[in-house]
């Protein structure tokens, strides 16, 4: 029984984008904290997090994005989401993120969000 | 290390050891019976995570205790709602020792703890912890079908 998480990284320009794939609970949120971290230590502060392959986000999912937010907006960098199903931007939406992250339907949408910051 | 009981048609109990890896087994038995119950897939969905959540509130308690118990998971539907009971009362053993970082490393993945208990709040109807009991965590969840 599939009980992960699947994530790769594809870098274009300025922008690191984080496919994240499976199931993003407590188990994995771990992995999932560790990506966000290597993307930290190289400097990569204009992050994507693609949920297109996402089946399913809890709150230990949430609290890593959460806890990390801050020090990549320090940076002058920002974490967006993005290609998210409904039941998953549902769980979002519960917990308030539309209101402090920039949430778009399309990948595209988010790598010109960035571009447009500059 | 799982047992699912049926007890009657409208009773279930799964009783599981307290590793995170377990979410996923306890999310689709949750799920199976939300959808028997009635409730639509986003409502079974909002099951499945309320209790989820509730479950990683114990996981993490094992955790600390340095034990690995067993987590009770009791289902009961009738015509107009599901409620669901959660508690860790299972006997404690001693878990295969584990590397330290990585014990460190999952602790701070589920101390996050606050958001557990708000979408636990928000998916369910009534959310009812019992502070009178023994156990250290244990608790009470409805949601109506309509």
């Amino acid at each position: 029984m599939q009980t992960d998480i699947k994530m790769n990284i594809v870098e274009k320009d300025e922008i690191a984008t984080l496919h994240v794939g499976g199931y993003l609970d407590a188990h994995t949120a771990s992995k999932f904290e560790s990506k966000i971290q290597e993307l930290i230590q190289s400097e990569k502060y204009n992050i994507i997090l693609n949920f297109a392959n996402l089946e399913y986000i809890s709150s230990a999912g949430l609290g890593v994005i959460m806890g990390n937010i801050e020090d990549i907006r320090n940076h002058d960098g920002d974490i967006k989401l993005t290609e998210m199903s409904d039941k998953i931007y549902r769980v979002f939406d519960l917990v308030g993120f539309p209101s402090l992250y920039e949430i778009y339907k399309t990948q595209e949408e988010t790598e010109s969000s960035f571009g447009s910051k500059s | 290390m799982s047992a699912m009981d049926k007890v009657s048609n409208k009773d279930f109990v799964l009783k599981i050891s307290t590793q995170s890896t377990n979410l996923k087994i306890i999310r689709d038995f949750i799920t199976d019976i939300a959808r028997k119950a009635g409730f639509d897939e986003s409502a079974s969905f909002d099951i499945a995570l309320a209790v989820d959540e509730a479950c990683t509130n114990v996981i993490k308690h094992a955790y600390r205790g340095g034990d690995d118990k067993e987590i009770t998971v009791k289902v009961r539907y009738d015509s107009d709602k599901i409620i669901i009971s959660i508690s860790d009362t299972g006997k404690g053993f001693k878990s295969e020792l584990e590397d330290e970082a990585a014990v460190k490393k999952r602790l701070n993945s589920l101390q996050r703890g606050g958001l557990g208990i708000f979408l636990m709040k928000k998916t369910m109807d009534e959310v009812v912890f019992d502070k009178d009991s023994d156990l250290m965590n244990s608790v009470k969840m409805t949601k109506y079908l309509h």
